[in-house]
């Protein structure tokens, strides 16, 4: 079990679906959506949310800064 | 009197530069201005007034060191000869295209190419029309005395930041080298940041202002529809230069039949054929532009009434003739005397081309 | 408790710990999906707010893709003609010695058509911050051959693959300036992971203190994608850097004085 509980925030509208978040993620909680945003882009979400540990690597690595990353202690 | 000197052209708008606040100068070697940056190296400024002064890789770099001084809303110069200006070319187009002022000294050699390293007058079209890419136009200076090297370089920048666009100094080898007495002027300090923010606050890049818009200086607009006004604002710019900044001079013209105009050297050289002409019972005046852009148009019209030619005098193959004629458009005869490749006119020869050219019409 | 209700709760702002610097605007980035130079202009952003230097900070921005850098830094800028933008930020920094100064270029900006500026201005140690991404390639113009291209590499003026017999070797811009006694840091870092944007931000962040202790010039490359230019997704470009430019561009730091 995690020590640390954590969750993403998209701006789905910015994203611009590069996919450089999904492979930074080392608790493959990130994933492109099937659906697209209003630019066509399949955009970044939490696919698995429940193994997010807030690391904030998908926001690091994003280039468009479109991630919000929240960390809380596991409860 | 204040301060009266015996002084070089060329040695004149260095002192003249410091004495008037400059803030930097960037330059780059070459005949015949190198005495410019000499002197300023001899004369250490950073340690007087602060200014700071710097021998750049080329004149590419210089004139690009000039583009980033100036963003800061600094008081900024440099100074070449016609090849060196070929290479600032660039950075005068972006200088005009981001409104940006700076002071830019040419002391013209004969071309083209490398050309010669005596004086000419040959650079008229790439001052006045261009040079660089794009709608443009630079403020243009044509000093014909040591002193006027001296009052420019205030003047230069005057206008400059009046109407914030590079204004240029076209001189020559014969001003640039020739030695004359001359009045220097006053110190002013050179302005503080205080200063710069009330002059300059609304464009100058020297920090985002806490609360305030950050300022960016570009000449770029991928917008075509935003980049038709930006031109219209620059003829606009320049359509008051002409409205209110023409400079000229007339000698002898109350009673002139007949005109000569010429600027810089050929001006001083008009002036004894004037009195040459004038003793062989012809009655020629002499008009003098001082800012060949914006160029005295109007002040030629105005001699149409009384002249019946007027002889264009350069030390080109004819290039400031074609103002001329646009100016006369038709009305009475125009022609171009003038030696070139570094070649100086003498007054005789130009009783000579008036006579055969105009008169003998 | 449900899964949403979960993550409702931690999304609150004392459980904030990554976002957006105040410094980066909101104009969405022109760069393509996965550009190396959104994640680059961050972490300047980043630096900037952390060391409290908006208002001291002018950024000279180049031509080519990130010519437009000046839209996304709520930092006065100034725009420099192709490879000058060291000439600018010479003057700059020159003229107010109490600010922070940084050229932002590319490959083709300041390995080819401005490798006398460059050079130059690291002789003479100017007190200001290079940051230099190199990608291999022209992205703007739409991917000609770069000075810094592979050998071998395919772009639209090198069809056939970069022949260094006839275009010259790449340029490795980092260790030609690291011997010039006027540069004091010099470092070639990436982006494309986490741990690697941490090192840039340290590399980026060292730069400014430089420049604060009038240290002279730091000079920063990133090796970096372009995906566009390269015809690979953003994160076979990741694959693609990883495994050719690496090797000839090894990261790490050349010089710290």
């Amino acid at each position: 079990m995690a020590k640390f509980k954590g969750a993403i925030v998209v701006d789905t509208e910015k994203c611009k679906g590069c996919g450089l978040c999904v492979v930074s993620c080392p608790t493959a909680v990130i994933e492109l959506a099937r659906g697209v945003n209003g630019k066509g882009y399949h955009y970044a979400h939490m696919a698995n949310p429940d193994a997010c540990i807030g690391c904030s690597s998908c926001g690091l690595v994003c280039p468009d800064t479109v991630i919000t990353v929240y960390r809380a202690k596991a409860s | 009197m204040g301060d009266v000197r015996l002084m070089k052209g060329n040695e004149v708008i260095a002192e003249a530069a410091i004495r008037c606040g400059c803030d930097g100068y960037f330059g780059y070697p070459i005949t015949p201005q190198s005495e410019i940056m000499e002197t300023l190296m001899i004369r250490r400024p950073e340690e007087e007034t602060g200014m700071v002064v710097l021998q750049a890789e080329s004149e590419v770099a210089a004139i690009n060191m000039v583009y980033g001084g100036a963003s800061c809303g600094k008081k900024v110069m440099t100074s070449s000869s016609s090849p060196g200006i070929s290479l600032k070319a660039e950075g005068i187009t972006y200088l005009a295209g981001a409104e940006l002022p700076a002071l830019i000294v040419n002391i013209v050699r004969g071309g083209p190419g490398l050309g010669t390293i005596q004086p000419a007058q040959s650079d008229y079209f790439q001052a006045v029309k261009g040079g660089g890419h794009g709608d443009y136009k630079l403020i243009v200076l044509a000093p014909a005395s040591v002193q006027e090297m001296n009052d420019f370089v205030d003047l230069g920048f005057e206008l400059s930041f009046k109407y914030l666009n590079p204004a240029m100094i076209l001189s020559d080898g014969v001003i640039g080298q020739m030695m004359e007495k001359v009045e220097l002027a006053d110190y002013k300090p050179r302005w503080t940041d205080e200063e710069i923010e009330k002059i300059s606050g609304s464009w100058a890049t020297n920090g985002k202002k806490a609360g305030s818009e950050r300022n960016i200086s570009t000449s770029l607009d991928l917008d075509s529809a935003k980049q038709e006004v930006f031109n219209h604002k620059l003829q606009a710019k320049y359509r008051a230069m002409e409205e209110n900044d023409v400079r000229y001079e007339k000698f002898e013209c109350d009673d002139a039949e007949y005109l000569f105009v010429a600027y810089g050297s050929s001006a001083r050289i008009c002036q004894k054929s004037v009195e040459l002409a004038r003793e062989k019972g012809i009655k020629v005046g002499l008009l003098r532009p001082i800012t060949l852009f914006p160029y005295p148009t109007k002040q030629i019209q105005e001699m149409l009434g009384q002249v019946k030619g007027i002889l264009s005098v350069e030390m080109s193959a004819g290039q400031m003739v074609e103002d001329v004629r646009l100016a006369v458009n038709g009305k009475v005869p125009v022609e171009h005397f003038g030696r070139y490749g570094g070649i100086i006119p003498t007054p005789e020869e130009v009783v000579e081309a008036l006579e055969e050219k105009i008169l003998g019409k | 408790m449900t899964a949403t209700t979960e993550i409702n709760n931690i999304i609150s702002e004392e459980n904030l710990v990554y976002k957006k610097t105040s410094v980066l605007l909101d104009n969405e980035m022109h760069y393509c999906p996965g550009c190396t130079h959104g994640v680059i202009h961050k972490v300047i952003a980043e630096v900037i707010e952390e060391m409290d230097i908006q208002d001291k900070t002018i950024g000279v921005s180049p031509v080519g893709c990130s010519v437009l850098a000046y839209n996304y830094l709520d930092i006065d800028w100034q725009q420099a003609a192709h490879g000058r933008a060291p000439a600018l930020a010479t003057a700059t920094a020159r003229l107010m010695p109490d600010k922070y100064v940084f050229t932002y270029q590319g490959d083709g900006d300041l390995a080819s058509i401005g490798c006398a500026e460059i050079i130059h201005a690291c002789n003479r140690g100017e007190n200001i911050v290079v940051v230099f991404v190199n990608n291999a390639i022209y992205g703007m113009t739409g991917g000609q051959m770069a000075p810094t291209t592979l050998d071998g590499q395919v772009t639209a003026t090198s069809p056939y693959g970069r022949d260094c017999g006839s275009t010259g070797a790449p340029m490795k811009i980092s260790e030609m300036v690291s011997l010039l006694p006027g540069t004091r840091f010099v470092t070639r870092q990436s982006a494309e992971t986490a741990g690697a944007v941490r090192k840039l931000k340290k590399a980026i962040r060292k730069g400014f203190e430089n420049t604060r202790e009038k240290k002279g010039l730091s000079f920063i490359e990133i090796v970096g994608t372009c995906s566009s230019g390269w015809k690979l997704s953003p994160t076979q470009s990741n694959e693609w850097m990883k495994e050719n430019m690496f090797p000839y561009y090894p990261l790490g730091t050349l010089k710290d004085e």
